[in-house]
């Protein structure tokens, strides 16, 4: 079944000006992972913030499991189907423990109270913070503090997770843990999972890849095959991080190796080379 | 101008009860013409070397009230820090600091932060007006701004006019550069000139300063604490740490000690992680870190279209 499906839709915060999205169709299905890659302004937050209905469409059509986003009667609906981290660790969090910022949302849904402590587990489990249950949240580093973020979201039981940039402030080593978490949540719970970012790097991790520019799609593939024509992604004002950078001077030489993210799987690319 | 630091060291708040070692005991030459990187963790005492390196931070015998403390005999003569810059004595009292500061540019993390007048060409010509000796005519600054604008790749005609605060976040950022430039400093000190940025971002402002580097300041040197960008720009690079000059060698020496980085808190280059992964796997290549090295060795260890 198709999670999001985007028909034609255009955008624009005021009439009278230009479209900040324009034409814009594509969907994702249940348990993809798709990322969406663009410049500032190229639109890709503007996409994630109409999913939800944050936004309201100019014209085109949304539709999230079939649920149109338009009626305003379907939005509290959608809204525990699809939830959004935001980049800002500082701005996301209500409560100054962790365990009681988790509960915050789905307290605000009505869950039962014995449901709400089953949840606040399962959440901080998944994303590795169970020491930190009962921590205030100030006292934890930018890497932590997403991490709630996202136990947060997940405590609502979406089936669709968008990170907006989730990663953007953060530091590598918070932007490794944030990635950890995001493919095991795609991978052993099925969670269906947008990532809007201008990292290349990160969008290596999912199945498939769409490119904004100026509010349009204008490239889709495959990571791998929109790494393959990185000399257009600089047209887009997007350029490969070093060890893509790497790959790309390896196969030019001939070596047949992947495009990959880590310098350990690098490593193992070139030594199956060197066995060979 | 070639830099020599000898002895020095610095105490924040000396006489009170919290006093702190920021630098002990540095001694470190940076030659003319070097793409030069400082790199350290904050706290470290990076930005406090720096400092002294353009008189922000005076050393002790420049001071006014300075006077040498009596040596009786058979005691050995105190130690004074020293920084020689060409033929600037950072630690004589008569050296023309004014002077000095104008041929050692330093632009401050995230410059544009730091802009302030109405257009750019005012914003630019600021450090201009203030450091020249005479005052300059309309035609000889314009001529002077319009060089260093076009120096950090903007265009002049179009931007001149331009509030400062209009630009892109890249353009901001080129402007604060062209304001410090302006001047003609012989040596240029850039503090984590690449924060923030993008790659693409990142690799625009490292070409500038290549650029820079070849036909403008003889000396560049970069407070970095990106490994990837000190391997592939830098001809040698000092690490400080807990106030201490731990290393100072080329990137391709520095990076064969991982370990020691890594105990000290510090990243490796991707390059340097790659080769070591390899090294597991019992494959060994041995670079210099920067990326055509890197590639040009292990295409020659493990064969290109061979394979």
């Amino acid at each position: 079944m198709k999670a999001v499906n985007f028909e034609n839709v255009a955008f624009s915060y005021r009439e009278e000006d230009e479209f900040s999205l324009k034409n814009v169709s594509f969907s994702v299905e249940e348990g993809e992972f798709v990322a969406v890659l663009g410049h500032n302004g190229s639109g890709k937050s503007t996409l994630a913030r109409l999913t939800n209905g944050l936004l309201h469409l100019t014209g085109g059509k949304i539709t999230v499991f079939g649920t149109d986003v338009s009626d305003e009667k379907n939005l509290f609906e959608i809204r525990k189907k699809v939830g959004i981290v935001f980049q800002n660790p500082d701005n996301q969090t209500v409560a100054s423990i962790v365990e009681d910022d988790i509960a915050f949302g789905p307290e605000n849904i009505g869950v039962a109270r014995e449901e709400i402590a089953r949840r606040v587990d399962w959440a901080l489990d998944a994303v590795g913070m169970t020491e930190y249950k009962q921590r205030m949240v100030s006292s934890l580093s930018g890497g932590q503090k997403q991490r709630v973020a996202i136990a947060g979201v997940l405590a609502l039981k979406p089936q669709i997770m968008i990170l907006d940039e989730s990663t953007a402030m953060l530091d590598p080593k918070g932007r490794r843990e944030i990635m950890d978490v995001v493919k095991k949540l795609n991978r052993e719970e099925g969670m269906t999972i947008l990532l809007i970012t201008h990292f290349m790097e990160e969008a290596l991790a999912a199945d498939r890849a769409i490119v904004m520019n100026r509010g349009e799609i204008v490239m889709r593939g495959t990571p791998e095959e929109i790494f393959e024509r990185h000399e257009e992604l600089e047209t887009y004002n997007l350029a490969l991080p070093r060890i893509g950078v790497l790959c790309e001077m390896l196969k030019k030489g001939g070596m047949p190796v992947r495009y990959v993210l880590t310098p350990e799987e690098l490593a193992k690319e070139i030594a199956a080379c060197a066995s060979k | 101008m070639r830099i020599e630091v000898k002895h020095l060291s610095y105490t924040y708040h000396s006489s009170a009860p919290f006093s702190a070692y920021a630098l002990q005991d540095i001694n470190l030459t940076i030659e003319e013409g070097e793409f030069f990187g400082i790199i350290g963790h904050t706290g470290s005492g990076k930005s406090t070397f720096v400092q002294h390196l353009n008189a922000l931070i005076k050393l002790p015998t420049a001071e006014k009230k300075f006077k040498p403390k009596k040596v009786r005999k058979g005691q050995p003569a105190p130690v004074y820090p020293s920084i020689r810059i060409g033929t600037y004595d950072l630690g004589d009292k008569k050296t023309d600091f004014k002077e000095l500061r104008s041929k050692v540019g330093i632009v401050f993390q995230y410059p544009e932060y730091q802009l302030f007048a109405e257009t750019v060409a005012l914003d630019v010509a600021f450090g201009l007006r203030n450091f020249s000796k005479t005052p300059l005519s309309q035609e000889e600054t314009e001529e002077k701004v319009k060089e260093a604008i076009e120096a950090v790749g903007l265009d002049y005609h179009a931007v001149k006019d331009a509030s400062p605060f209009d630009l892109s976040g890249g353009q901001k950022r080129r402007v604060a550069i062209a304001g410090v430039i302006v001047t003609k400093p012989e040596i240029l000190i850039l503090d984590e000139p690449a924060a923030g940025l993008d790659p693409l971002g990142k690799r625009e402002i490292m070409e500038l300063l290549h650029r820079l580097h070849a036909s403008w300041c003889k000396t560049v040197i970069i407070v970095s604490h990106d490994m990837d960008e000190i391997s592939e720009n830098c001809t040698r690079a000092a690490v400080f740490s807990a106030s201490r000059l731990k290393f100072c060698m080329p990137p391709s020496e520095l990076f064969l000690h991982a370990e020691e980085l890594e105990t000290l808190g510090l990243d490796i280059p991707v390059t340097a992680k790659i080769q070591r992964e390899l090294q597991k796997l019992g494959v060994e290549v041995h670079s210099d870190f920067t990326n055509e090295d890197f590639v040009r060795r292990v295409l020659e260890r493990v064969g290109g279209t061979s394979c």
